[in-house]
């Protein structure tokens, strides 16, 4: 075998992290921006003691709304590990999504104006 | 009967609270990290993003053959709000992982640029990048020890910067300043947005 895991240093850890997704990089689902906001579902709660490592890690971690990139770093897997685990779950019912931005995407003028007020009053 | 749709019957109601992000960008130790840390909510947090090919043959550790072996770390804060979670995500310092800074910008509300005014070429880069981009910014000048290297209009001269862009002069470890900062930038982007810019 030509393409045997190299020994030491951090390769372990991204090796098991890429054989968590089954080696995808992109996920069979929704392509997730890394804001995207997670939550579980009461499907995913009942799912919960069956699930095991990150997809349970993850599971714990959104029992209120929490970005991708904030899963990644509180799990403790790559960005591009948490899209792809995130997008399954959120395939199978287990967690929900917030809608995934269109065109620019750039936030409308309600969304910016309560943002204003909110900052102001932060 | 039996290709049932899953993903159409189990996909749950999208979440009614909604994500909005900020980028905090600036040249390498220009305070992204300390402005972030001063205002956000949580201590700030880091997330290690793996490089894609377009890495490939910069990095040369020579420890890992596969083909995403360097990460681009990102470090990011966030503020709850009733509707919204704001995330705050500082830019990669590095150039090199400019490739990454699209995918931050998409659907931002828009960019702090810091400027450190003892090395003002660095921040040529991002304000071009946000310029070309439609992406509404201000201009940060970093007070190091409570001091300016320069004046704001001599930096506006300098960095070529229309009188419409705000440039505000703080202090990133104070929070009344960074929240300033963050006021001004959502007014500016409403000005945008208005003019339909």
């Amino acid at each position: 075998m030509s393409d045997t895991p190299p020994s030491g240093g951090v390769a372990p850890r991204f090796v098991r992290q890429f054989a968590l997704t089954q080696g995808r990089a992109r996920s069979h689902g929704e392509d997730l921006a890394l804001d995207t906001l997670v939550k579980i579902t009461p499907v995913g709660e009942r799912a919960l003691p069956r699930e095991m490592a990150e997809r349970a890690a993850i599971l714990r971690h959104v029992s209120s709304p929490m970005s991708i990139a904030e899963i990644s770093a509180r799990v403790g897997v790559h960005l591009g590990i948490a899209r792809v685990i995130v997008s399954d779950l959120a395939a199978a019912g287990l967690v929900a999504v917030s809608e995934a931005i269109t065109g620019d995407g750039r936030p409308d003028l309600p969304t910016l104006e309560r943002l204003l007020n909110d900052l102001q009053a932060y | 009967m039996t290709s049932r749709p899953t993903d159409l019957l189990d996909k749950p109601a999208p979440l009614t609270t909604r994500p909005l992000k900020i980028v905090i960008a600036g040249g390498f130790a220009s305070g992204k990290t300390t402005f972030v840390e001063t205002i956000s909510e949580i201590q700030p947090l880091t997330t290690e993003a793996p490089m894609t090919s377009l890495g490939l043959g910069i990095d040369q550790t020579g420890e890992v053959r596969t083909k995403t072996t360097t990460t681009v770390a990102m470090d990011f804060g966030r503020i709850t709000f009733e509707q919204t979670m704001l995330y705050l995500f500082g830019t990669p310092g590095q150039d090199r992982f400019w490739f990454m800074w699209d995918e931050l910008v998409r659907g931002a509300v828009g960019a702090v640029v810091i400027a450190d005014t003892r090395r003002l070429a660095d921040s040529f880069a991002p304000l071009d990048f946000f310029e070309q981009r439609g992406v509404p910014y201000v201009v940060v000048l970093n007070r190091f020890d409570g001091s300016l290297h320069h004046e704001i209009s001599e930096v506006r001269d300098a960095l070529g910067i229309v009188d419409t862009i705000p440039v505000l002069a703080v202090d990133v470890r104070e929070r009344i300043d960074t929240k300033k900062v963050l006021i001004s930038l959502v007014r500016h982007a409403i000005e945008q947005r208005t003019r339909g810019a």
